[in-house]
């Protein structure tokens, strides 16, 4: 079982982070034998623990430490505090997420070639492409057991797609289907297969979504080479007079600090925090943090385009009942400049329980047409809109002024949207609004942004070491013993849901550290 | 606290003809403490602040989140916390009763024209002149605290979620697989 490593252990590799990123990482490098170390700054709450219970889970799971906003975003006024709804736990937000598991798109990795100049964008290729990815890509979806791919069949669609399908039909769109989901449509890999629970978002009780924690963490655990050591909360990364990393100081449940040695160090701690890290990392050596010669860490933030329609129906739709997510219309996610604007999005089936409802349809709303809305709850249908948004200097995650619970610089997050993705989500409501009306709504919300899930691009991945952070192998361009390994390293986000792209990197990183120390390059 | 105990038995009449009991709107208010609404079988025992005040709190939070078929006690349950908070933090006392004798002011103004002591929120018999009142401090402290309160503490009691229609927990029952997950035939 779990191996215990000592803190003077200079021979481990240290991931920060246990989700799609750090915990495929952890369980990959262990695989093969090398001893490696999670450290997750969030408890350990098992399936059993989750709770079907939206206010309850957040407060269970959602990473909830000092943040700071700015920009002209929505979320800095309505949720000034909590710019993103990411994990605090083992398992990261892959015991959040609802399971999309989308490849990019072949274009998609050559944004800068392929949509031209942008104004105001900061666009840049890839510096790997799609058919590099293509059998990363294969293992982590057999690993993860994604749906319509290795002959797993496609989950039943639930009520609310239902609505969603019969109205992409009527307006023509072909490409409509349950999703390719980490989610069990039958028992595999020794979990079972989905119980149509309706809480995704809360954590999977019956383990039927794939998360790290409770797949690579104990296939990992069990080779005897990873420890995950919970409540360990990185503070800072250290190096040597080589300019090399040594370990990581990091604080455990009850506020004591030590040192964890290390022979390298993997940075899997989400787009916010990961940049932040590395931020406050900042040494005599390194003036403005680790690995930021480019001065790109923590900029280039991206978020996706994101919206909502929600729709009400004069019959009951019950749309929260069963996959929170397994549905999608993949006919607008082309890139097809005619529509007045660069890159696509998707479509996809979204439903929330009452109160987050309440909370999200639309925020500071009310009076009597919110409380109308409310009134139709179960009469509701919804789906999420996902689209690529233009990477930009200017959205950055920064240190702010104010202090977390350890008395380090809290995380600012900037964001305002571009003009492309403005025009966008503008196409993308109207879209949707289409598909509901095609099935005869009698009202439709055009929902605005939540707080970010898909975080990306503040390390981003770049040919040349002036443009980014790191190389295409998520080894920083600066120091060769630092990896970052979550979506973070994102040069560009695309249209899809990022998770299997997080994953499907990790998996060739955890080759790439492997050979690296096999030749003692690290 | 609130008691289902107040219904039976009670005569609006009798409480108002002992001393110390007045009536505001549907409800009572008995000595110095406690909102009583006999029509609808609930009281309220207050810690801290007026029990007139968390009468308008109350129709205030109707005309925040006005839901017709929600019975008035689930939007005290919901605020009940203010008057919790109120024992400690004279702030948080000085934000309420202070905003809801705003509210009163200008109520009272805009019902009889001038300003004045007589008339308040309670008084505004419908709903849009009521609202209109809550527009003008929309981005005040007083309403903001109000609003942010509710869409937390009226939406997230379980009580209430079968009047919406949600079914809350599911896994204690299997989830939905075998409980109508695709179970509309209308599309």
């Amino acid at each position: 079982m779990a191996a215990p490593y000592d803190l003077n252990d200079d021979s481990v590799v240290v991931i920060i982070g246990s989700g799609a990123g750090g915990g495929t990482l952890g369980n990959e490098l262990a695989q093969k034998g090398i001893d490696t170390v999670i450290l997750e700054a969030g408890g350990r709450h098992e399936a059993e623990d989750f709770l079907n219970d939206e206010w309850a889970s957040f407060g269970q799971l959602a990473w909830l430490d000092k943040r700071t906003t700015s920009g002209d975003w929505r979320v800095a006024t309505d949720f000034s505090g909590l710019p993103a709804w990411i994990v605090k736990a083992v398992g990261g937000s892959t015991t959040h997420w609802a399971g999309a598991s989308l490849r990019f798109q072949e274009h998609e990795w050559k944004a800068k070639t392929n949509y031209g100049e942008v104004e105001g964008a900061n666009l840049l290729d890839w510096p790997i492409d799609a058919e590099e990815m293509a059998p990363y890509y294969a293992k982590a979806e057999d690993k993860m057991g994604v749906t319509n791919t290795n002959g797993i069949p496609p989950l039943p669609g639930n009520n609310n797609y239902k609505v969603f399908e019969a109205g992409a039909k009527k307006l023509g769109y072909e490409k409509v289907h349950t999703g390719n989901m980490a989610i069990n449509s039958q028992d595999r890999d020794g979990r079972t297969h989905c119980q149509q629970s309706g809480f995704c978002f809360q954590g999977c009780k019956f383990s039927a979504k794939w998360s790290t924690l409770y797949t690579e963490i104990p296939k990992g655990e069990e080779t005897g080479k990873l420890e995950v050591r919970p409540k360990a909360h990185v503070l800072q990364i250290q190096h040597g007079d080589d300019g090399k990393v040594t370990g990581v100081l990091y604080a455990d449940a009850d506020g004591n600090q030590h040192v964890q040695k290390a022979r390298v160090v993997a940075v899997a701690g989400n787009s916010i925090e990961s940049p932040r890290l590395l931020l406050n990392s900042a040494s005599s050596m390194f003036s403005d943090g680790l690995a930021n010669s480019s001065g790109m860490v923590g900029k280039n933030y991206m978020r996706h385009m994101t919206a909502s329609v929600y729709a009400s129906f004069d019959k009951p739709v019950n749309f929260y009942r069963g996959t929170t997510m397994a549905g999608i219309v993949q006919d607008e996610a082309r890139h097809d400049p005619s529509r007045g604007f660069v890159g696509g999005y998707e479509l996809e089936t979204l439903a929330l329980g009452l109160p987050f409802m309440a909370a999200f349809l639309n925020p500071g709303g009310w009076g009597r047409e919110f409380a109308a809305a409310m009134d139709n709850y179960d009469h509701m249908a919804g789906m999420w809109i996902v689209g690529e948004d233009m990477p930009q200097e200017t959205n950055a995650i920064t240190l702010s002024d104010e202090k977390d619970q350890y008395g380090l610089p809290a995380p600012n997050v900037h964001f305002s949207d571009h003009a492309n993705d403005i025009a966008m989500r503008a196409h993308a409501w109207q879209q949707g609004t289409a598909m509901y009306d095609a099935v005869g709504a009698t009202q439709v919300y055009p929902t605005p942004p939540y707080p970010s899930t898909h975080n990306l691009g503040t390390n981003r991945m770049s040919a040349d070491a002036k443009d980014g952070v790191v190389n295409k192998w998520g080894q920083t361009h600066d120091i060769a013993n630092l990896f970052v390994s979550d979506g973070s390293q994102f040069t560009t986000g695309a249209a899809e849901n990022p998770t299997l792209t997080i994953v499907s990197l990790a998996i060739r990183q955890a080759d790439y550290i492997a050979e690296q120390m096999g030749q003692k390059a690290i | 606290m609130m008691t289902n105990e107040t219904a039976g038995g009670v005569n609006r009449r009798d409480f108002l003809a002992g001393s110390g009991k007045t009536a505001i709107g549907a409800a009572m208010v008995l000595g110095s403490g406690t909102l009583l609404m006999p029509n609808q079988g609930w009281g309220m025992e207050l810690k801290a602040l007026k029990p007139e005040t968390m009468a308008t709190m109350i129709q205030m939070a109707r005309d925040i989140y006005p839901h017709d078929r929600v019975p008035d006690k689930f939007y005290a349950k919901a605020l009940r916390a203010h008057d919790d908070a109120s024992v400690d933090d004279d702030a948080k006392k000085a934000l309420l009763e202070d905003g809801v004798g705003d509210l009163n002011g200008r109520a009272g103004k805009k019902l009889l024209g001038e300003a004045t002591e007589k008339g308040g929120y309670l008084d505004l018999g419908w709903e849009a002149d009521r609202v209109a009142v809550l527009h003008d401090i929309e981005d005040s402290d007083f309403f903001q605290t109000m609003r942010g309160s509710l869409v937390v503490g009226l939406y997230n009691q379980k009580a209430l979620w079968p009047l919406f229609g949600y079914e809350g927990a599911s896994a204690h029952k299997g989830g939905y697989i075998e409980r109508g997950f695709d179970d509309i035939e209308w599309v």
